[in-house]
């Protein structure tokens, strides 16, 4: 326990030294995991434009408060005057709050459609990947008909964790995508509501039965990214945790080649061009 | 308003053993039928606000569970061996959850404040003998019970049809097709269906008593606005109950003909959809947050003008800033939603609709602070409940700006942020103003008074508990750890160790709370009729403490 403790706090820094987009809660961390997309980063600077306005609401009000209380007790103002109405101070408070409700909307929406709106590119700068949640882990298919690749993505268990992979975080065979690329995903789900979390991507989606939902987005560093099933689905909701790996467009081809052959092989490459090594070791058990 | 039209009613009750005059004797207080056939709206108020007492004990227990849990990853209650296994696996810690959010909601917020609360003070505050269909206001009651022995047997019956896991464990929202045969093929989730349909039938019952007393009886020159800001925030409620419901009512009917008559309105398979169960629910889901917070802005409004001695800063802007959170509470509901991959526009209106809610309570904050501007503020119990709610309430609605906005909730959603937010709106909001009117009216109902010193000390620990419990959770949504996990990965572990640190404290805060009441029931110092002074002004204050079993033979007129 004592020394896990003396671990954790050591951890930011290895991750740091380690090189790399690694995408990772931190202990103790009080923030947003740090972004790994573009849009990512504007949701986190439109989140930090807002804390500001909510902390400054919430000073304000407590502000009054202590005022109301030091000045107004018993002891302060034995005499309470009686008046129930000032039309000026209703209009302002009135006003004022739908004032800055424009304003964070103003900066919410194309926030939104940026999410949320496919952007229009080039066909071979797309990468599409279809996702499945089951009951309890992720099935992730590249291509189509005989030339598709199609594989299972489980939990490593806290008894098998190799260097490097994280408890609670850590898949046997991750989804791996492109730098650079529009990756589209089209998630679905075969028995119960799940939800393809990521939050470097500051994004997810529900994978509903019936339904296909699509998510983008567009990493421009290689990296390892951890997100975890966000819809409760069951005994082992918290036992499908998502890996994202990122890699150089040529390494994610042979990747792709290697995998269709035999996923081992797959991730035997990964493991090769993109090791773990011991920076994350501290986080794993 | 009159004083002495009723104080010479009241009087009269007070000797009606003395005289015989009147029919109705006081029925002795272990008299089994005074409580199984009660038709007095004041016995019914006490009879749930024990039911909500018991429940909420049960409920507080099982949220102990899970930060007991949550105190370190890995798995400490629910490895199948703690206590001989005692505790079972991952699917009982769901249905722990499940059970603390249904609980919480269906049996201890929502009786306390509307059933407790309601049922004592609306008749006594419009001027009323009773409510207006006493008889129906029995049955309200007492299918409280029932619903609660149903949602507590479904914890033991099976939750699939075949292997040996009990109980449903697929969340209070009950989504399908988790809460349909192909997640819970076994009785406990048609026990839960069961169990909600007789508590909204108990909830739609009191909400129409409330609604037809209200405006039918208020004593004579008490116009809709010269009535008390706590019976407008039950009038809003009721209205709430009677529209919300009964949609509520219908998802859990389809729902049930899904798991037992082959319809298919939410399987996928059969051309059904399980979004649309998400859209009847939270369309009873969002009011249902404004029916369990509305009747404490009504009793913090009294609560502040009282010990204030000032009457409520812009009375008419409180009762209508009301009528509006209720209605636009109707129109925000996919809110909570916006990951089931809805259309953009349809996000976008959602982000504006939500946004709105924030002007009228922003109005009630403001208000309250400005009754207490001016005002001669004396710090009693029930006052440090009042402030500690407005600043609470300010931290809860103002993360709820942040989570309106659908590109942040994106990455928010199911998180430990939103677990916080709703916690410092309901477990720091609904649950403070609970207390708040528990200690303010304590004396009223019981007819003796409670000791200072406990309540005071319940405040400071349940005040600084609960922020330790649910500060820190938004620290942990924020870096991604999702909601109703029973395990995670070790960079979690600091927050949650004080988040359980903080349940330990809020536990040493109700621990003075039923010291207090213990103190209470030995000591037995008789209560003044109206132990708050000038500043209390409302009806209930001219009557003795506690009050004629019969009140107001004679209205009171009010000018």
């Amino acid at each position: 326990m004592r020394s896990r403790k003396r671990l954790f706090a050591a951890l930011p820094v290895l991750l740091l030294g380690s090189g790399g987009a690694h995408a990772a809660p931190v202990p103790g961390g009080i923030n947003f995991q740090a972004a790994a997309t573009d849009t990512a980063q504007r949701v986190h600077e439109f989140h930090d434009t807002v804390l500001v306005i909510i902390a400054a609401i919430t000073v304000f009000v407590t502000a009054l408060l202590i005022w109301v209380m030091v000045r107004y007790n018993r002891r302060a103002n034995p005499k309470a005057s009686q008046f129930s109405h000032n039309t000026v101070v209703e209009v302002l408070w009135t006003v004022i709050p739908v004032l800055i409700l424009v304003f964070i909307a103003y900066r919410s929406f194309p926030l939104l459609y940026e999410q949320d709106v496919f952007p229009e590119v080039a066909e071979n700068e797309v990468v599409d990947v279809k996702v499945y949640g089951r009951q309890w882990f992720w099935s992730y298919i590249y291509g189509e008909g005989d030339e598709a690749l199609e594989y299972d993505s489980n939990m490593v268990p806290a008894d098998a964790l190799a260097a490097g992979q994280v408890a609670q975080l850590s898949v046997d065979y991750p989804m791996v995508v492109p730098v650079g690329k529009h990756v589209r995903l089209s998630v679905t789900a075969s028995d119960v509501i799940h939800s393809w979390a990521m939050p470097a991507f500051a994004l997810k989606t529900d994978a509903i039965p019936g339904r296909l939902n699509q998510l983008w987005f567009k990493v421009d560093e290689p990296g390892v990214f951890y997100g975890q099933c966000s819809e409760l689905c069951g005994q082992r909701h918290a036992y499908m945790p998502i890996e994202v790996r990122v890699l150089p467009e040529d390494q994610y081809l042979a990747w792709l080649e290697k995998s269709k052959a035999s996923v081992a092989d797959g991730r035997a490459y990964l493991d090769e061009v993109q090791p773990l090594g011991g920076s994350q070791l501290a986080s794993s058990n | 308003m009159s004083t002495e039209a009723h104080h010479g009613a009241a009087d009269d009750h007070g000797h009606a053993h003395d005289h015989g005059h009147d029919d109705h004797h006081d029925p002795k207080w272990y008299s089994p039928s005074r409580w199984l056939f009660s038709t007095n709206h004041k016995d019914i108020g006490t009879l749930y606000l024990i039911f909500a007492l018991f429940a909420g004990i049960v409920g507080t227990a099982f949220s102990g569970f899970m930060r007991v849990e949550l105190m370190e990853p890995g798995l400490q209650l629910f490895d199948g061996k703690a206590f001989g296994g005692f505790f079972g696996n991952e699917h009982d810690y769901n249905v722990i959850t499940t059970m603390h959010g249904l609980i919480m909601i269906f049996f201890m917020v929502m009786p306390a404040l509307i059933g407790g609360f309601g049922n004592w003070f609306v008749p006594l505050m419009i001027g009323a003998p009773d409510m207006a269909m006493p008889r129906m206001n029995n049955i309200s009651f007492w299918l409280l019970p029932a619903s609660f022995f149903l949602l507590v047997l479904s914890m033991f019956v099976p939750a699939q049809a075949t292997g040996d896991a009990t109980g449903f464990g697929g969340g209070w929202v009950l989504y399908p097709p988790l809460s349909g045969t192909a997640g819970h093929s076994g009785p406990a989730m048609d026990l839960v269906i069961l169990s909600l349909h007789v508590a909204g039938i108990s909830s739609i019952l009191g909400a129409i008593n409330f609604i037809v007393t209200i405006l039918n009886m208020r004593a004579p020159g008490m116009t809709l606005h010269k009535m008390p800001l706590f019976a407008w925030s039950m009038l809003v409620t009721a209205f709430l109950l009677v529209l919300a419901l009964p949609v509520l009512a219908g998802a859990l009917t389809m729902l049930l003909t899904d798991r037992n008559f082959g319809s298919k309105f939410f399987v996928p398979a059969g051309g059904g959809d399980p979004v649309m169960f998400q859209h009847l629910f939270w369309f009873f889901g969002h009011p249902e947050v404004y029916i369990m917070i509305l009747p404490g802005f009504g009793i913090v409004s009294h609560v502040v003008s009282t010990f204030s001695r000032k009457p409520v800063f812009g009375y008419l802007a409180m009762a209508y800033a009301m009528a509006a959170i209720g209605i636009i509470g109707f129109i925000v509901w996919a809110h909570h939603m916006y990951t089931v991959g809805m259309n953009v526009n349809l996000k976008a209106y959602f982000v504006a609709a939500t946004m709105v809610i924030a002007v009228p309570t922003g109005v009630k904050i403001f208000s309250w602070i400005a009754t207490m501007w001016g005002g001669s503020i004396e710090f009693k119990v029930p006052m440090l409940w009042a402030i500690g709610f407005i600043f609470l309430f300010t931290v809860g609605g103002v993360t709820g700006v942040v989570l309106a906005n659908a590109g942040v909730d994106h990455a928010l959603h199911d998180t430990y942020y939103v677990v916080a937010h709703f916690h410092y709106v309901l477990s720091l909001g609904a649950v403070f103003t609970l207390f708040c009117g528990w200690y303010y009216w304590f004396e009223k109902i019981w007819g003796v008074k409670y000791n200072g010193v406990l309540a005071g000390l319940h405040f400071w620990f349940m005040f600084i508990g609960s922020n330790m419990i649910f500060f820190p959770q938004h620290f942990l949504g924020l870096q991604g750890m999702p909601r109703r996990y029973v395990d995670y990965t070790p960079a979690f572990e600091q927050w949650h160790y004080w988040s359980t640190m903080g349940y330990f404290v809020m536990l040493v805060g109700m621990a003075f709370f039923f010291l207090s009441l213990v103190e209470a029931a030995i000591r037995r110092r008789k209560a003044e009729a109206n132990p708050w002074g000038e500043g209390a002004t409302t009806l209930e204050w001219t009557l003795s403490s506690p009050p004629p079993f019969h009140q107001f033979n004679d209205l009171p007129r009010v000018r």
